[in-house]
């Protein structure tokens, strides 16, 4: 994609300061977005395992969702998040985790969103998310 | 005449031992160790402390937790909203708060979110706090199902609700 989808995706990632608290970051080729969230002490949600927080994950994907829309749909507002469901599939291990969305729709008002996060293997999620978004006016 | 192939089938052979290990272990426990208990998994879960939870209250099968808006945790920073992501995380806490709150009792260890569907009804106010309430409303042996409502001001007036399914992990015996 052009240079400037990923000036949009920079910026979205700079302006957002929820963005920095989880320590996400955001890599594109071509088209394709890959959200990259490396391993920090503050993720942990389970200290025995240790596992990521079951929210966070949730949190990374919706973050992932909403960046992707920053591309594609370029407003100088951030979108809103309408509704999401998250199913968990693996334990999320206390290590980088990945996500990538797919933009299924996208309308005048409501983008659809899947997203799939995983760690070891693209082929073995860890988790999944749906969700719809309210697009801000461009 | 039919050969006995194996060990023959007893009609109580699908009940799971541990689960009546369970029943004859279950117990009211005491409101201090129930509180004590929410504590700990409210306060020393790194996450939980990196946003500043704090519990409000917790009782069989319910529980409140609380996040102090912060600067770091703006998710619009036009308006100064906390972000969609702590709401997530807040609710899936709360959730994984008032399933531990019950199970306690049946002595279980652990809980896995297996789903959790999130609807947003509005943004929070600018730099307001936000509080979550769960309900546990049915625990089968292995799953936990839980709603949940997250709030600004008015407990009536939700920023968000919630619906999960959770996985318990029991206890090792």
């Amino acid at each position: 994609m052009s240079q400037a989808a990923a000036q949009r995706l920079e910026a979205f990632l700079e302006r957002v300061p929820y963005v920095r608290f989880l320590g996400m970051r955001a890599e594109l080729a071509g088209d394709e977005m890959t959200a990259i969230l490396p391993f920090a002490p503050h993720l942990i949600g389970n200290v025995a395992l240790p596992a990521l927080h079951g929210g966070v994950i949730g949190a990374f994907m919706e973050m992932t969702a909403l960046a992707q829309l920053s591309v594609i749909a370029p407003s100088p507002k951030v979108h809103k998040t309408i509704d999401i469901t998250i199913e968990y599939l693996r334990p999320g291990k206390a290590q980088v985790i990945y996500a990538r969305a797919d933009v299924r729709k996208i309308g005048r008002q409501i983008a659809n969103v899947h997203v799939e996060a995983w760690q070891d293997h693209r082929d073995k999620p860890a988790a999944a998310l749906r969700g719809h978004f309210l697009l801000s006016g461009t | 005449m039919v050969a006995w192939r194996g060990r023959p089938r007893l009609p109580y052979r699908h009940v799971d031992p541990s689960a009546r290990a369970l029943q004859t272990r279950r117990m009211t426990i005491s409101p201090e160790t129930l509180i004590e208990a929410a504590r700990r998994m409210v306060e020393a879960v790194p996450q939980a402390a990196a946003l500043g939870f704090k519990l409000l209250s917790v009782e069989s099968g319910k529980g409140s937790i609380l996040t102090p808006w912060r600067e770091d945790l703006v998710g619009d920073p036009d308006t100064g909203v906390i972000a969609g992501g702590v709401v997530t995380a807040l609710l899936d806490h709360c959730c994984g708060l008032a399933i531990t709150s019950r199970s306690l009792e049946g002595g279980f260890l652990s809980t896995a979110t297996l789903d959790l569907r999130i609807d947003y009804m509005r943004p929070a106010a600018p730099r307001a706090d936000v509080t979550a309430t769960a309900h546990c409303y049915k625990l089968t042996r292995s799953i936990a199902f839980v709603r949940a409502h997250a709030f600004d001001a008015d407990p009536d007036d939700p920023i968000a609700t919630a619906q999960g399914a959770f996985v318990l992990k029991r206890a090792q015996p």
